[in-house]
């Protein structure tokens, strides 16, 4: 009997080997074989045994439960293992790629409670969920074409468009009226004069002046159309760039780790320009097109369908041509966008470099890396123009035929007596339009795949869904008292595991001290923490509350961060100091500012206060800025506090004030420093060392201390460095001296 | 005298080690009941668990191997896997090949999508198989015409040479880059 669900592809075979009592728990069906070549196996925990095939055609292999066994995963490189092992060997290897990474979990999982008898019913599947966190973000699918789902930003501007739709009618019918009215001003007033009559003035009089009333609609009303159609489409255009910049700011720092700079501020800025001319200029003219196109038929269908007929011959040909090149354009300018953002790239790559290009004086290989980029643009550009270049003088030549044509077949109808000259005459005037019109329709192809293919790079931002999700019912926490709870928490970046099974308790108010190599997972824990990414497994809590279910802007209110690298944003000091609170009073900056010992050296800013920091604070040092961001961690009184190396890139000396300053911070908070340099953690009342995203000691400094393990060999690996150091400049100095 | 050494001298002091590319007389690799890589050096330390890790695993697959212990140690440094004894070398390259997954792409047969995310069914040098591709910057130019894609559960597949995959994989492949 299956009691979980398991593939219809095994659902016979597993049957086939199993006792009538027997029921499966958990199970796997790992992808990859032992060469880790594609191949299906299935791995399955029975009630008795273990039972596995490595693949279709291979044999069962069973092993009894019993004590010893042990089921194990681990994984590397995007590839996961599973190992079964007894005291003396390894006695099954299964190879998987992650998708089933939560398959193999719950697996062992089961397995281990069925060995201390905790389990002997499968349980519901449901309740271990999808864990596969990772997809969250890729899974929201582009539905429908790009373009039409712009209707969306153009719904508030719903009457003003139908004005405009109106008004862009009556402006056409009213370009429309002097072709017609060349006609009884041919046959009424001309010929009858060139056979012997007198112009008849009135008459002549009367069909002009209605040419020019005609004339002066039509300029009323494309103005009334062009201004109220232009003013929409900016709105549009401006409600789709802001929405997109909103949407990019709930995104989760995973999304900006994966984008470069350059891509995205092409898409935000340009794409967006490009569908807001798109709809306020081509869109327009071409559904005036169209529309002149229908009324322009029905009137030469309506004069004589004859000639009408002839005259709208080459039509069918060129809306095939348009088709035909339609496509290839279409990836033409995908392409060109794509190596748009290449140029970008480079531009964004290089520029905040700059510094390190020069210092290794290699401006000339970024400049033959400009090129290169520059010249697979002109590469992509020349292909696409290939194409376009022979498009409109077709259309030209087309339209030349089709008047030659229509030349023709009236002279020979006008021979027959059939029309007269006065309405070849207007068919004459209305096909020259007409034409016009069709060529620049065709011109409307290129600049609507454009807008199409950037319409789709910014549903690109806006389907993508965050990765650290916003809860339906969000819990408010009144007043935070800063417990976290960690507890078997495990992250993965990637197919890279970069923390596993970590369980920290911190009570209100401790602070913790996070130590260990670069690349132990110090930084990942603080990230989870302030949920800037979610955990894969497990669960962080603060106050007993999943971090999960509470509303992200909420709970990040009570966090206050200083970083290592302090990022201070072009404006004032005061405005930097309130950019977590920005309704702080001048009291309250300059409080914070105190307690942050930045208020001396602010002072002293020719402007105090009001003194402008630029794009990364270039005007200040280090250790100021470090301050200016610590004042801004105070200012919004946090429950929680995380220093992320805080003092790393800062000499000793400025590192004693900020020391400072963080003690001012750090008093009655829940705290949490990450520190490559121990003697910045004196202060913290239980140390915590990772190694390779585990946690392998835990304890104040002394009893670590006298433990001689891990933190021990850290704590002398650096101060032999320091006494290093020391030694070094103390012979500099002799050597000096000498 | 200036505080600063000349650069000469940093230059001699940023000489290069002499690459050890043998195993050492005394010392002994070989594979536990566990599966496991034990590598014994000559003074008697035993390191068990141990992992060869390729240097560069695109550009030069079977030169600059180091033998990892498993707190990340180097233990060993083999320039040329082909330096080593025949029992020596089918250790490490057996090991390689179950740790290493970086599926070549042959050819690529269908895609859903050409907007992404976009499903791939593609055949590799480890057998056909089904990759999502979540956007185009997931496809990477390393060296000319060398690609690397990586797909969602952060798998890299390669593609060696870009002109050399066949007329379809090319013009599928040509929509995304």
């Amino acid at each position: 009997m299956l009691a979980v669900p398991v593939p219809d592809t095994w659902q016979a075979d597993l049957l086939g080997q199993m006792a009538p009592d027997e029921r499966v728990l958990a199970w796997l069906a790992p992808d990859l074989d032992s060469g880790l070549r594609y191949a299906q196996g299935m791995v399955a925990v029975t009630t008795h045994r273990i039972l596995a095939k490595p693949g279709v055609d291979a044999a069962w292999s069973s092993w009894p439960v019993q004590t010893g066994l042990k089921l194990r995963t681990h994984d590397q490189a995007g590839v996961g293992s599973l190992e079964l092992v007894d005291d003396s060997a390894r006695l099954g290897w299964w190879r998987y790629t992650l998708a089933h990474q939560a398959a193999a979990t719950r697996l062992v999982e089961q397995f281990d409670r069925l060995l201390t008898g905790e389990v002997t019913q499968p349980d519901d599947q449901s309740a271990y969920g999808d864990i596969d966190g990772f997809d969250d973000e890729a899974t929201a699918a582009p539905a429908g074409w790009a373009l039409l789902r712009l209707g969306r930003f153009a719904k508030p501007y719903r009457t003003l468009l139908i004005i405009g739709f109106i008004l862009t009618v009556l402006s056409t019918a009213a370009t429309l009226v002097p072709p017609y009215l060349t006609m009884p001003l041919m046959d009424e007033v001309l010929i009858p004069f060139q056979n012997g009559a007198p112009i008849d003035y009135p008459k002549a009089g009367w069909y002009l002046s209605g040419l020019f009333a005609s004339a002066i609609f039509a300029w009323v009303l494309g103005w009334g159309r062009t201004y109220i159609l232009a003013w929409v489409s900016e709105r549009i255009g401006a409600d789709l760039r802001t929405t997109t910049y909103e949407h990019l700011q709930q995104l989760s720092l995973e999304y900006f780790g994966g984008k470069r700079t350059g891509d995205l501020m092409a898409r935000i800025g340009s794409e967006t320009d490009r569908i807001c001319i798109f709809l306020s200029l081509h869109l327009l003219d071409f559904a005036t097109d169209i529309l002149m196109i229908v009324m322009t038929a029905l009137i030469l269908v309506s004069i004589d369908p004859w000639l009408a007929m002839v005259t709208l011959l080459p039509l069918p040909f060129i809306a095939w041509m348009i088709h035909a090149v339609r496509d290839r354009l279409r990836h033409g300018f995908e392409k060109v966008d794509r190596i748009w953002s290449e140029i970008t790239n480079v531009l964004a790559d290089t520029i905040p470099g700059i510094r390190v290009v020069k210092a290794f004086a290699q401006e000339k290989r970024e400049v033959a890396r400009f090129r290169e980029a520059n010249d697979h643009n002109l590469a992509v550009n020349d292909r696409v123009n290939k194409v376009w270049s022979l498009f409109s003088p077709t259309v030209t030549l087309l339209t030349e035929i089709g008047l030659l044509i229509v030349w023709g077949f009236g002279i020979w109808l006008i021979a027959r007596h059939q029309i007269s000259v006065g309405v070849l005459a207007a068919f004459l005037a209305y096909i020259s339009r007409f034409y016009l019109r069709l060529d620049s329709m065709s011109r409307i192809v290129s600049v609507t795949q454009k807008a199409a293919a950037g319409a789709k790079r910014i549903f690109d931002i806006l389907d993508r869904v965050s990765s650290v999700p916003e809860p339906a019912n969000p819990v408010t926490l009144p007043r935070v008292q800063g417990h976290i709870k960690i507890s078997n928490a495990a992250f993965r970046y990637g197919s890279r595991s970069v923390l596993r099974g970590v369980s920290l308790d911190i009570a209100p108010g401790e602070m913790i001290g996070l130590v260990g190599h670069s690349g132990s997972g110090k930084s990942t824990l603080v990230n989870l923490i302030c949920r800037f990414y979610d955990v894969s497994e497990g669960s962080i809590s603060v106050d007993g509350v999943d971090i999960r279910s509470l509303a992200i802007s909420g709970y990040r209110h009570n966090i206050g961060v200083v970083l290592q690298e302090p990022f201070l944003f072009f404006g004032t000091i005061a405005e930097n100091i309130a950019y977590g609170k920005p309704q702080a009073t001048r009291e309250e900056i300059i409080a914070s500012a105190r307690a942050a010992h930045a208020h001396e050296f602010i002072l002293r800013l020719p402007h105090g206060y009001d003194s402008l920091v630029g794009e990364r604070g270039q005007s200040l040092s280090g250790g100021e800025r470090q301050r200016i961001s610590i004042a801004r961690a105070l200012l919004i009184d946090p429950r929680i506090l995380i220093l992320d190396e805080a003092t790393s890139s800062v000499d000793t000396a400025t590192e004693k004030e900020i020391q400072k300053a963080l003690d001012n911070l750090v008093r009655g908070r829940t705290t949490i420093a990450v520190a490559h340099r121990l003697s910045t953690l004196r202060r913290a009342s239980r140390l915590v060392v990772l190694d390779r995203g585990q946690i392998v000691e835990e304890g104040p400094h002394d009893v670590l201390m006298a433990k001689q393990g891990a933190y021990f060999r850290l704590h002398q690996a650096q101060s032999r460095q320091a006494d290093g150091d020391m030694t070094a400049w103390n012979n500099n100095a002799d050597e000096n001296a000498a | 005298m200036s505080p600063y050494p000349s650069p000469v001298a940093i230059v001699r002091t940023l000489k290069v080690e002499e690459p050890r590319s043998t195993i050492p007389p005394g010392a002994s690799l070989s594979r536990n009941a566990f599966g496991k890589l034990v590598y014994v050096e000559a003074d008697g330390t035993v390191h068990t668990d141990v992992a060869p890790v390729r240097a560069f695993p695109i550009d030069a697959a079977l030169e600059n191997i180091a033998l990892v212990s498993a707190d990340g140690h180097e233990l060993l440094w083999i320039a040329r896997l082909a330096d080593l004894d025949d029992a020596a070398r089918t250790l490490i390259a057996e090991e390689l090949d179950a740790r290493e997954f970086m599926p070549e792409i042959l050819r690529i047969l269908e895609v859903s999508s050409y907007a992404t995310p976009s499903q791939w069914q593609v055949e590799t040098d480890r057998g056909p198989t089904r990759l999502t591709l979540k956007s185009e910057q997931d496809i990477r130019r390393v060296a000319g015409p060398l690609l690397l894609i990586s797909d969602d559960n952060g798998i890299h597949f390669l593609i060696r040479d870009m002109t050399a995959l066949d007329r379809l994989s090319r013009k599928l492949l040509d929509r995304f880059l």
